[in-house]
């Protein structure tokens, strides 16, 4: 029977056929966990009879939200995960590497085909590698520590078709949040997605990522690119990376098809206080801001630093404006450190940061006061999520954040390059 | 007991904000539960209070610690139109009863409501509203009271293999 690439990777993983709507045991390929979930899941594993994790090997870790400690209880967390790390014989990749997503990704620990969780709701990330990847709960965590497989219900394929060329400075942010404003909060709820098109066959890895990140704002369990060239120069980057073909096959059962062409696309931004009250630019041009952060798992690569660059040139930051800059990882800091772009930021007034979470997680540093408002290129602008609950967050590119952080209010990038 | 209404899309991040991520324990969390969106929640929540809610309840973040919040404060059971994926698995993980009732509006503020999983609805004040059937094999986690149970009664057997 044709299958879908979920159905497939299921059933490969579980050696026997599986279908959409099955619940299966299914065994994981890799477990993340960072400083936030990672406690409670250890806390799990022992609860559950555990001794030795099922393969340290295949458990990835390390601390990004409140990196480097930023309390007192966030070091005792850390100390803890530490300690764990020690005993099981865990890689630990601690405050040194970046935020989760990034480096799970750049060290090549997700392959083509592979069930992956982790205790994240952006471990959905992992999908552009053409892997199975979802978040999961701390519970849940501490069941695939102790025991190595979780169950699943396999879930419908929504296939989302993209086609045309990107105008100038808009680009894969811009693509996702038009989607998320046309699927809804909720359209993709127990669900995957499949990016496919043209335009996604065009997007480099960095592109990808930013829409699998994305996935979850529309309630999908999973957001999937069909492994292909691109993919698989990627993978060919690691050792630790097994290169597997998965596409879907013809005739396979989808929930729905959506389509969407790009040629047309403008900026788009997301409104407070939902990731889907998504409109053009210019509806909201003229918002004064009082932050702007360019950075988080959703567009905190190269490629994006490369893009709020690429608008800023020679100009200053709004003196009215704190900017936050905060690379994805060590290694995507040092790409942009050696292109010259983290010089040009700082000239420019930005405060850049060791790679982390950042404001992002709304509890650690960067927080906005009552009635301030925040631009961030993260994923969510929820009442509170980057400080007060009577502050406002907007979502955008990192062209149009650049844009803006010049301007000291929402701008369309188009009018200040 | 008391119902508590919240409408559409209630995220994770209103549930327990994340400068509360620190701590693990529900009691503690249960302090914080909503702050700075509804106040009167960690201040006048009994146990035994009910939660009934709109569409997309619990979306965003995978943090455990929202069902832990609610369930540290009391709660017993989170009616809502429908869930967001992780929220749900979560509730059931750790024992906190998620139930899927289309009709939830017509819960009103002083029912007392009792669900009969078994035969697919709630009973509010008299009335008998419909809801969604839950799979078999996520009601054997809820009736051993959560997955760390539901392992543990699994101890020897070969689970992975299941």
């Amino acid at each position: 029977m044709a299958k879908t690439i979920v159905e497939k990777i299921f059933s490969e993983q579980c050696g026997r056929n599986i279908s959409a709507g099955d619940v299966v045991m299914a065994p994981v390929s890799g477990a993340m966990l960072h400083d936030i979930t990672g406690p409670l899941a250890i806390d799990k594993f022992y609860e559950m009879g555990g001794d030795r994790v099922f393969d340290p090997a295949k458990v990835i870790m390390m601390f990004d939200h409140q990196a480097p400690a930023d309390s007192l209880d966030a070091a005792e967390n850390q100390k803890k995960m530490r300690i764990f790390a020690k005993e099981q014989g865990i890689y630990n990749y601690d405050i040194k590497e970046g935020v989760c997503h990034q480096v799970t990704m750049e060290k090549g620990r997700v392959s083509p085909g592979d069930i992956v969780v982790g205790g994240d709701s952006h471990t959905c990330t992992y999908g552009a590698a053409g892997a199975f990847a979802t978040g999961i709960g701390s519970t849940d965590l501490g069941f695939v520590l102790r025991f190595g497989c979780l169950y699943f219900r396999v879930p419908e394929t929504i296939r989302a078709e993209v086609s045309g060329r990107f105008s100038d400075l808009v680009g894969p942010k811009d693509l996702i949040l038009k989607m998320t404003g046309d699927i809804g909060a909720d359209g993709a709820t127990y669900r995957a997605i499949e990016f496919c098109g043209e335009t996604i066959e065009r997007m480099g890895m960095a592109g990808r990522m930013t829409c699998c990140n994305m996935a979850i704002e529309m309630g999908a369990k999973a957001g999937l690119v069909p492994p292909d060239a691109v993919t698989r120069r990627w993978c060919e980057e690691y050792t630790s990376c097994t290169w597997k073909e998965f596409v879907s096959d013809p005739g396979a059962t989808y929930h729905s098809t959506r389509s969407f062409d790009v040629s047309d696309l403008v900026p788009q931004v997301a409104v407070p206080h939902n990731v889907d009250h998504v409109v053009d630019v210019t509806a909201v041009a003229g918002t004064p801001v009082d932050q702007v952060f360019i950075g988080s798992c959703t567009n905190g690569r190269y490629e994006d630093l490369a893009e709020a660059a690429q608008v800023l040139k020679y100009r200053s930051f709004s003196n009215d404006v704190r900017v936050l800059v905060i690379p994805a990882s060590r290694t995507e800091y040092l790409k942009a450190l050696r292109a010259g772009i983290i010089e040009r930021f700082v000239e420019a007034g930005a405060l850049v940061e060791a790679p982390c979470c950042g404001p992002c997680m709304g509890g650690s540093f960067g927080l906005i006061a009552a009635g301030e408002v925040s631009f961030a290129t993260s994923n969510r602008n929820f009442r509170g999520r980057q400080g007060s609950t009577s502050g406002e967050v907007y979502l955008g590119s990192p062209a149009t954040a650049t844009a803006t952080a010049i301007t000291g209010k929402i701008t369309d990038p188009r009018e200040v390059a | 007991m008391r119902v508590w209404r919240f409408g559409d899309d209630i995220d994770t991040d209103a549930i327990i904000p994340g400068r509360f991520l620190t701590i693990n324990d529900p009691a503690e969390l249960a302090k914080h539960a909503f702050e700075g969106t509804n106040d009167a929640f960690a201040r006048e929540v009994s146990p035994g209070d009910v939660i009934v809610a709109g569409r997309n309840f619990g979306c965003g973040s995978s943090r455990e610690h929202a069902p832990l919040a609610l369930k540290g404060a009391g709660i017993g059971m989170v009616i809502a139109k429908s869930f967001a994926r992780i929220f749900y698995r979560n509730s059931i993980n750790v024992g906190l009863l998620p139930v899927i009732c289309p009709d939830a509006d017509f819960i009103g503020e002083n029912d007392s409501i009792v669900p009969n999983l078994a035969a697919g609805y709630l009973e509010a004040s008299g009335r008998q509203l419909p809801i969604e059937p839950v799979p078999e094999f996520l009601k054997k986690i809820i009736d051993a009271g959560g997955l760390v149970s539901y392992a543990n009664q699994l101890h020897g057997e070969d689970i992975c293999t299941r």
